[in-house]
């Protein structure tokens, strides 16, 4: 029970933060990473009420500039990067295989025609940054992987204020920012994005600067948070998490990802064929469980149309209740009662429409 | 590390405690609630039940994970603590007052078996 993290774990600039700060180390994706420092529920909870901070720097940043850059994103993305016209909007998107199976999910920022960022997740880094370069040959493109740089997300309805009274010198460029709109401040790039269902901001700074913004805004009051929150945090805002609700088995269509693909015009995207022939059979939903308990991923659930599977769950802090995001057959309808399998015993769930909890408020019953 | 010396303990982390009354209270250790985070949800054995020593009889969720309980010795369930199924973060305030469930032991002289608090400690420690 222990934590015991081996010495060949790869650290980001902050580990020695979340170390000083009575952080509990684990492995995540290879990475040492802080996976609460005391309570993940309290936690959860600073984020939803005042504001958090959560070190993001096992994820990498790509930077892609060259006169190809916008056709090969368009080749590459099933959303299309097209619709960005103001610099510094971000989109969400799916890289997909040939057979639409989900390789990653991703953020993509928009600064020129001939230059963008891209920021995917940690576990599937070195793959997509391959699969990428493959992709890359008949286009003038360079793609650049950023760990040079650190990433730190602060989060909650007090998160923008905090970090203005953090770092003061960068309001000016980031106080007239919209949701998912970034800006450089100098060589930060600070994006008002997140993975928590609050507002907030993502900044991105020089790994050599990292420990001091991380101190000056603990020192005003942002609660530093560990990935476990970020993912109760995530679920309880509907959001997916690459290799639970989706993966290279999964259609984007089958996880809940319609949304972001971008099908309704002439431009060819890879796996945009195979979507199109696709007929879909089952849905991604929320649950909530009825009866007190968790509900945990991999779990079968029963309909009356025939059984699915929970892909990711967890107990709601926000709501007090279990919550689910699950597979379900297409025929199974919001509001419609299931029965969930939780150690050989069939426990009641409603199935309802995700999100469960954002900007503090919850939004199920 | 909290490991009083008037309990015996299992190395899968419970706490058994001889009562004045001859029953035997059993809950889980301070090492084992911090390794498993904020606790969310009991689930007791029914009072009645019959357990042999190292049944599975009771589930501790955190957000984290699911723990399965086993029965340090072999008994028959007088009580549940309801008052922490209702309030699970108790557990995670305080292991030894937040105790699960009590059993009536088949064979008190079955606690001799298990660790004592220096014995329970080092395993602990170790991981």
């Amino acid at each position: 029970m222990q934590t015991n993290p081996s010495q060949t774990l790869r650290r980001t600039p902050l580990r020695d933060s979340h170390a000083l700060l009575g952080a509990k180390l684990v492995d995540f994706a290879g990475w040492e990473m802080p996976i609460h420092y005391g309570s993940q529920i309290e936690e959860h909870h600073a984020v939803r009420r005042a504001a958090g901070m959560f070190d993001v720097s096992h994820m990498l940043a790509i930077d892609l500039t060259g006169p190809g850059s916008q056709t090969y994103l368009r080749k590459l993305l099933a959303n299309d990067v097209a619709k960005l016209k103001q610099p510094g909007k971000a989109l969400y998107s799916c890289l997909l295989r040939p057979d639409g199976g989900v390789i990653d999910d991703l953020i993509v920022y928009f600064f020129t025609p001939v230059n963008y960022r891209i920021v995917v997740n940690a576990g599937t880094a070195d793959k997509d940054l391959a699969w990428m370069q493959a992709q890359s040959d008949e286009f003038d493109i360079q793609l650049a992987p950023r760990r040079d740089l650190a990433m730190i997300a602060v989060q909650g309805p007090q998160a923008r204020e905090k970090f203005w009274q953090a770092c003061p010198g960068s309001r000016a460029v980031s106080e007239s920012l919209n949701p998912f709109q970034a800006a450089f401040d100098g060589n930060w790039l600070i994006a008002r994005t997140g993975y928590t269902g609050e507002d907030g901001f993502e900044i991105a700074v020089p790994a050599e600067q990292a420990a001091a913004v991380w101190s000056q805004l603990h020192s005003a009051g942002v609660a530093a948070c560990g990935l476990g929150c970020r993912d109760t945090l995530r679920l309880e805002a509907g959001m997916n998490l690459y290799g639970q609700d989706m993966d290279e088995n999964v259609s984007p269509l089958e996880a809940g990802l319609a949304w972001t693909l971008s099908m309704q015009d002439e431009r060819d995207f890879i796996g945009k064929s195979a979507l199109l022939a696709q007929r879909p059979t089952r849905q991604f939903t929320g649950l909530l469980l009825l009866e007190r308990g968790v509900l945990r991923a991999h779990q079968v659930v029963h309909s009356a149309h025939g059984s699915g599977q929970i892909t990711s769950g967890t107990f709601s802090p926000t709501l007090q209740q279990g919550i689910a995001l699950a597979r379900l057959p297409s025929a199974v309808a919001s509001g419609d009662q299931v029965e969930v399998d939780i150690r050989g015993k069939r426990h009641a769930a409603k199935v309802v429409k995700p999100p469960f909890a954002r900007n503090g408020k919850i939004l199920v019953s | 590390m909290n490991v009083p010396a008037n309990l015996k303990y299992t190395k899968s982390h419970e706490w058994a405690r001889r009562d004045a009354d001859g029953m035997v209270t059993i809950g889980i250790t301070d090492h084992a609630q911090e390794a498993l985070g904020d606790i969310v949800f009991l689930e007791l054995p029914e009072t009645g039940r019959k357990l042999k020593a190292g049944e599975e009889c009771a589930v501790v969720e955190s957000v984290k994970a699911a723990s399965d309980i086993y029965a340090p010795i072999a008994g028959e369930v007088v009580a549940r603590n309801d008052a922490a199924t209702d309030a699970p973060e108790t557990v995670n305030q305080d292991a030894y007052a937040a105790w699960l469930f009590q059993i009536k032991p088949d064979d008190a002289a079955q606690l001799n078996g298990l660790l004592d608090a220096a014995a329970y400690a080092k395993i602990a420690e170790e991981g």
